[in-house]
């Protein structure tokens, strides 16, 4: 908790078993420790995802393993793989369906861009449908990739005030 | 039943109705006339030497540009038997219909529906032809070549979802 860190003065008076910090910074640092990510996956982007939360590459060192299939109790979607415009108004449902604050991240050339579809069934860029925090390109990113796009996520969370 | 076996059976009874064939890569293709099909396929599937109980897909093809027509392509499996056989059919651009065989195959009602909403074939008899992939307000045919690769409907849904947002 050094950035937000107040000192004055007053740590030497409490002792070495009080911190002083400001609200912000402690609210910011329990949302980006204890993200709970809503999954949306749509192609082999997925597998990749599914890849992050299991033993290998552990998203639960970065404290966003519980994936909840609830939108409801989710604060980051994951829009992982090709999003056609027959799904897009259920993605869009899904986002509404967050509570504040949430974050999304358009994971693959497919979410980002349309990728290689240019055609007429598929969305080009989930930002038609959504505000994305974090676009993680690759085909499919590998789940290191995946595991940086959420480590932006929480330094952008760490920047917001409340 | 090879190949050779099953071609020569059917042109046994259906000396008229089959219009060509070819043999390759050890798959057998037999070119059928539109008005026949119905009767051919229901023969594919009762003769008990051949024994096409499993009707695996429907499709087609737009050869418009080529050879002014369109394509349905049946694809059958005996699942007793193991054998196959693929059937073509030609149907003209100006007027692209042909009968349902969803009287044969209960299976063939969505194969069905799939090809009249990608090319506009028009199944005659279907109990319910409906588009099946594309959005309800979707128009038009898009395997078709005339349609557009990028044909999005609409171009962008910006306007839907994101209106008013910075």
């Amino acid at each position: 908790m050094e950035k937000g860190r107040v000192g004055m003065g007053l740590e030497s008076h409490l002792g070495d078993n009080i911190l002083t910090t400001t609200l912000t910074t402690m609210v910011n640092w329990a949302r980006k420790s204890s993200l709970w990510p809503m999954p949306f996956g749509l192609a082999c982007c997925a597998i990749e995802m599914m890849a992050v939360v299991a033993p290998r590459y552990d998203l639960a060192r970065f404290g966003a393993e519980v994936f909840r299939f609830s939108p409801r109790q989710s604060d980051l979607m994951i829009v992982a793989g090709t999003l056609t415009y027959k799904m897009a108004s259920v993605a869009r449902r899904i986002y509404d369906q967050m509570p504040e604050p949430k974050w999304v991240i358009a994971m693959g050339a497919c979410a980002v861009s349309g990728g290689v579809y240019n055609t007429y069934s598929v969305v080009q860029g989930l930002d038609q449908v959504m505000p994305v925090d974090v676009y993680l390109p690759g085909c499919p990113p590998r789940p290191e990739a995946l595991i940086h796009a959420i480590m932006e996520i929480q330094k952008k969370i760490e920047k917001e005030s409340l | 039943m090879d190949n050779d076996s099953i071609a020569t059976l059917i042109k046994k009874y259906f000396p008229e109705a089959v219009a060509g064939l070819n043999i390759f890569r050890d798959e057998l293709t037999l070119i059928v006339k539109k008005n026949c099909i119905v009767d051919i396929a229901r023969f594919l599937k009762e003769n008990e030497e051949l024994d096409f109980n499993f009707l695996s897909d429907i499709c087609g093809v737009d050869r418009v540009e080529t050879d002014d027509v369109f394509e349905v392509v049946y694809h059958l499996y005996s699942i007793q038997k193991n054998h196959r056989v693929r059937l073509k059919v030609s149907v003209p651009p100006d007027e692209p219909c042909i009968p349902t065989v969803t009287g044969v195959w209960r299976t063939a009602d969505w194969h069905e529906r799939e090809t009249y909403d990608m090319f506009g074939i028009k199944f005659d008899g279907h109990p319910d032809l409906r588009k099946i992939l594309t959005p309800e307000d979707f128009e038009g045919h898009p395997l078709r070549k005339d349609y557009p690769l990028d044909g999005r409907q609409p171009a962008t849904l910006r306007d839907t979802y994101r209106k008013g947002e910075a």
